[in-house]
Parts: structure tokens; sequence; C-alpha cells
């Protein structure tokens, strides 16, 4: 059995709403072929590694697109420097906790004008966000650290959203339903989702069983449940049934395509992580 | 960081008890770890996942993977742990972190702080600081009495927009430490090179003076 699988928002006219969902029209909707994965009927598990420009190719003009990372801690940044030379990644929505830094990760998607409107926690310690955002170039849309994580894990966990304190009181509950519950305000949170979801990991086996780095982890786990397609992107691609069970973070189920990272933070990365202000 | 900062982080360590798991925001809380006294183990959870953080290594020991929330580099300290952001807000939020220390713009005179957004400007970062207001069991507000401009951060209802409902625990500044309670603020401690005069002309809110501090 072979199955297509949809490019995320490669064509056609389509809406991003709030909560990050997209609709598309599905005539209009390109279809790709997945890697095939008959090989499973006959006992062979088939490999989900696929090419950094394959994976760059899933990124179409429009996509929401979840990017994992702690500023660069964590982030895809060879899938994200493939994107740069990709025509079709425009008019991004980046669901990040960040914009990269300046110039770098996804602060040099920014700087090529590849992403429209940012949802994220903070973007401070990146000046051209809000040099973009004072331009009217890019939409931002700010959400509590714990909340952008909690909706990406209630994206992924099939909920509708959820109720959280975090928030009540302030300029960021404007507009937002607040419920009394056994005598404290919450906040209602809707969920996240994405049309591609690109993470980081540490170790991959050809299944797409996933484990992480200290804390490059971050984000990437949640991200990699709540995504039309979820790539990530390793340093070690290993056979299925090396890695131990225990050890897996990220189950298989969640993953559809696997690639070896070509860009890692080397310890001449100094420079970036001297910039304080992760939120 | 000047000797007023590490004055400040070493009045707030005085707090922290064996086992605490805290939480330090950026730049001046972050110094609290340098001046937890002797004999009390306390570990350091930073939001962007991981609880055991360690003290800065030696520069040829950086790991550019394994950073706090400022994205300084930090080491595994014994029994570190990882876990994904989901979880470490769970963490925050769930109550399982014992003491908070946050940086302010302003206090007001109910406890309630503001430390996020400074009016006028478009609101770019958030960040984990109103997760760890509505969460830890306990917060401190670490901060110099005055701004720089010399203006005090005490004030009778803040200018900038505030992280949250719910009030801070403690105060803790180079000059005093006042609790909180629902009436407002307590002073509880003058430190020994100021004065009870110092601290009424630079407090601009009403505030009593703990049961203690009349007996003295």
């Amino acid at each position: 059995m072979s199955r297509a699988l949809r490019i995320p928002g490669s064509k056609g006219q389509k809406e991003v709403s709030q909560d990050g969902r997209r609709r598309v029209d599905d005539e209009n909707g390109a279809m790709v072929e997945a890697p095939r994965m008959d090989g499973l009927s006959s006992g062979r598990i088939e490999s989900k590694v696929i090419s950094v420009e394959e994976a760059a190719a899933l990124v179409g003009p429009g996509s929401t697109v979840m990017v994992g990372g702690f500023g660069l801690v964590g982030s895809p940044l060879t899938l994200i420097e493939a994107l740069l030379s990709s025509e079709n990644a425009r008019g991004l929505t980046t669901i990040s906790n960040n914009v990269g830094e300046p110039g770098k990760g996804l602060g040099r998607l920014l700087l090529e004008s590849k992403i429209s409107r940012a949802i994220g926690s903070y973007f401070t310690s990146n000046p051209d966000v809000m040099e973009r955002h004072l331009d009217g170039e890019l939409e931002v849309r700010l959400v509590p650290q714990g909340t952008l994580a909690e909706a990406i894990r209630a994206g992924g966990a099939g909920l509708g959203g959820f109720y959280t304190k975090t928030g009540v009181g302030t300029d960021l509950a404007e507009g937002r339903e607040v419920r009394e519950i056994d005598g404290e305000l919450y906040l209602f949170e809707k969920p996240l989702r994405a049309d591609i979801a690109l993470i980081r990991a540490h170790r991959a086996d050809t299944l797409g069983n996933l484990t992480y780095y200290k804390t490059a982890r971050n984000f990437n786990p949640d991200m990699a449940t709540a995504a039309e397609v979820v790539v990530a992107e390793v340093d070690e691609i290993v056979e299925a049934g090396t890695l131990d069970p225990e050890h897996v973070v990220t189950p298989h189920p969640y993953v559809d395509y696997v690639v070896r990272a070509e860009i890692t933070l080397g310890t001449d990365a100094g420079p970036l992580l001297d910039q304080a202000g992760g939120g | 960081m000047n000797s007023v900062m590490h004055d400040i982080a070493r009045r707030v360590a005085q707090h922290l008890e064996p086992g605490d798991v805290i939480n330090l925001g950026i730049g001046l809380p972050t110094l609290v770890a340098d001046h937890v006294p002797e004999g009390v183990k306390v570990f350091l959870h930073t939001e962007n996942g991981m609880v055991g953080a360690g003290p800065t290594p030696e520069p040829e020991k950086v790991d550019p993977q394994l950073i706090n929330a400022g994205k300084l580099p930090v080491t595994e300290d014994v029994g570190a742990a990882y876990f994904s952001s989901s979880e470490s807000f769970a963490m925050i939020r769930g109550g399982h972190v014992s003491v908070a220390v946050l940086g302010v713009l302003q206090v007001d005179r109910l406890g309630r702080i503001a430390n996020w957004a400074i009016p006028g400007k478009p609101i770019l970062g958030v960040g984990g600081a109103m997760d760890l207001l509505v969460g830890a069991k306990t917060v401190i507000v670490a901060t110099t009495h005055l701004t720089k401009k010399g203006e005090p951060k005490i004030v009778e209802e803040c200018s900038f927009p505030l992280t949250g409902a719910r009030p801070a625990d403690l105060i803790v500044t180079e000059h005093a430490t006042f609790s909180v309670d629902e009436e407002g603020l307590v002073l509880e401690e003058i430190a020994p090179d100021s004065t009870l005069e110092w601290v009424r002309s630079h407090t601009p809110v009403p505030f009593r003076n703990s049961a203690a501090l009349e007996a003295v």
C-alpha cells in the first residue's frame, strides 16, 4: 500500500486562523508521494530518512511551521538553512519560542522576508523582530512561555484547549474568556497545531524514535506531536532496534521524516550564548 | 554585577531552605546561586527544561547545548534531569517549584509586580515571567530599592503593566526586606547599613513594621 501525502500549504489559497490551524482547498492541495512504507507489511522496516532538500520542499507558501529551540539551542539549523534557498518557503507563520537570534536560525529567515507572522513567547532578544513588526511586515502574537508549550501539547493531544492561571489580570488576557474554577480565575487557551514541525533531536532510529541532548530538548518533544508532518533533524541515525526503548523520548509514530544535521551549535557559538534574555 | 547586586542576592539566599527547588530570573536573581548558604542544598530549575543546573563551567568546558533561561552556559549538578518545555511549565504552574526569585520594574503597595513590559512600546517578550508568578509556591522579588534614575521601585500603583494578580511573598532590596499580607507590605528587616528613616523616605507606600521589628 502506498499512501499519498499532501505537501502542507504548497498551493492554493488558504487562511490561517488564530490558533494556527489552516484551511486548504482540497482540490488545490498538492499531493506528494511519501516514502514507501509498504515494507512494513512484509515485515521489513522502511526507513524514514530523507535528504535535507526533500525535507525543505515540504514547506510551502503560507505554511504554519513549528520550529523547536530555545534561542538557537535545540533549533533545527540545517533545515532552517535549507529553507533559505527554497522558493516555496515564504509567507510563513512560525510557532517557536523566539525568532532565532539576530541573523541566525529563524532570524535569518526573517531577514529574507520569509516570515510574515510569528507566534512565540520572547522576541526581545532579536531586535530585527521589533524592526519588522514596526515596519508592518511581521505580525506578532505573544504568548506566555508555559501557555505556548501547553497549547502545543494540547494540539498534539487532541484537546480543545485548557484553562490556565497564567496571565489572568494582565494585558495578555484582553478579550479572552475568563472562568472561575473552585474560587480561582483561569484564562482559556486554544490548542496550537501546525502544517509542519521542524524539530531537533540527538539520535533517531530509522523508524523515527528520538532521544534528545541536554537542554536542546525544550519544545521539540511537544512540537513532535502537534503538526500534520513532523521532520526531525538529528546528530546520529541508527538502525531500528538499537535505541534502548526506556530511553526513547519521542516514540516513532509521531515522526514522519528524519534528516541528518549538517549544522550543529559548536563551542564557536559562544557569542550566541552571551546574549542574555531567553525569557 | 556590582557589589549592591551581590548584597541583594545574598540577602535573598538567606531565605532558602534545604531541598528547595528554585527558579532564578534573568539578571540580578541569577546571582542568588552564588550566595546559597553553606549546608543548604537547593536544586536549580531552569525553565528551558532542566532541574539541577550547576555553576558556570570553565570556558573550555562550555557545552553550547547546556544553557539556562538566560542562555548562559551551565553544568549538571548531582541528580540533574532534563525534560520538555511543557513539562517544565507544568512543574512551575503545578506548584512543584518551591521558590521563584524575580527581578522587577515596579512593585505596588499590595506586592503585585510589573516585570515584563514597558508602556508605549510594542510588547515583544514575556517568556516565563507570568507562569512563574502564578505557579511558584513562594515568590521573592530581588530588586534595587531605587531605579537607576533614583526613583522608588515600590510604588502606590504600577505604571508598567502587571505581570499577574498574585502578589509576591517577599521583597528584598539592599535596604530592606518586606513581607506581604492581605493588607500590604510589612517591613521585616532593615539592612545593617541602612536606617528606618531612609527606608520610609524612599518607599512611598504605607507599610507596617513587623512584630519582630517593633520589639527591637
